[in-house]
């Protein structure tokens, strides 16, 4: 079995049944092929970022799909280019992480992923930085007790450079 | 008097240092870059919406290859544009 996933545009000045009936064609003609649909994403309503056909809005659709070969591709492709309702469309071959990304997504772990994702990039430098900063002010902090105020303030100000210098790294990274 | 072990706290001692620059999908495991993902491939164009090289994202090679083609997958898509001013 092989993993596709196509993605097509629909022509937003449709009415919603005509757009669902877009939709439906296209899910008949795989069943239709012995394709087996895996998933239906329904994007909805985006805004393009170049104008396509003079619309500057589309409706995304994408079908994730698993069949024996890849020859009702072309029967699929041939379907959509004549469809004057599609503004654009684009057939991948998924390999076993794009299934299993595609899989997570649907589950809810990509987005808290995601979000852990980001969590972490953010946690990592911000751990990062107080672990590189902690130890050192902990270490001088009981020697001077007589300049507690200063001694306070150098660490909580180095930490607050650590900390805005951080975001701008990645911004570097960009 | 300042003792030696609070001036060098006047300032910051990574001034200076350059982070070293890592690969994100390497680190984080992150095997497949999806093309749907617009805001996430936004990370690695640049104001223009050219892509950006290797030697500034850090990607290696495998994956950079893999957004140069989630990039291209998403322009043709209409996710991203092809050509911009001021895109971020």
């Amino acid at each position: 079995m092989r993993n596709y996933e196509v993605t097509f545009i629909v022509d937003p000045v449709l009415s919603d049944t005509e757009i669902k009936s877009t939709m439906s064609t296209y899910e008949e003609l795989l069943m239709n092929e012995n394709a087996s649909i895996v998933h239906v994403n329904e994007m909805g309503l985006k805004q393009l970022a170049y104008p396509i056909k003079k619309r500057t809005t589309g409706v995304y659709y994408s079908i994730e799909y698993s069949s024996e070969s890849g020859a009702l591709i072309p029967k699929m492709e041939l379907a959509l280019r004549r469809d004057e309702r599609i503004m654009r469309f684009l057939t991948i071959s998924l390999d076993k992480y794009g299934v299993k990304y595609n899989d997570d997504k649907r589950n809810g772990l990509i987005g808290k992923k995601k979000a852990a994702d980001e969590a972490p990039k953010a946690e990592v430098k911000k751990t990062e930085a107080p672990k590189a900063e902690a130890p050192k002010p902990a270490a001088p902090k009981p020697e001077p007790t007589e300049v507690k105020a200063e001694a306070v303030a150098a660490p909580v100000a180095a930490a607050v450079v650590a900390e805005s210098t951080s975001p701008v790294n990645n911004n570097e990274e960009e | 008097m300042a003792t030696r072990d609070e001036i060098k706290f006047l300032s910051n001692p990574n001034i200076g240092q350059q982070r070293k620059k890592y690969c994100r999908f390497r680190k984080f495991g992150i095997r497949h870059i999806d093309y749907k993902d617009p805001d996430f491939l936004l990370q690695f164009v640049n104001d223009q919406g050219k892509i950006l090289p290797r030697r500034i994202t850090g990607n290696s090679l495998k994956y950079q290859k893999k957004v140069a083609i989630a990039v291209k997958r998403a322009r043709h898509l209409a996710m991203l544009p092809y050509v911009a001013d001021q895109l971020k």
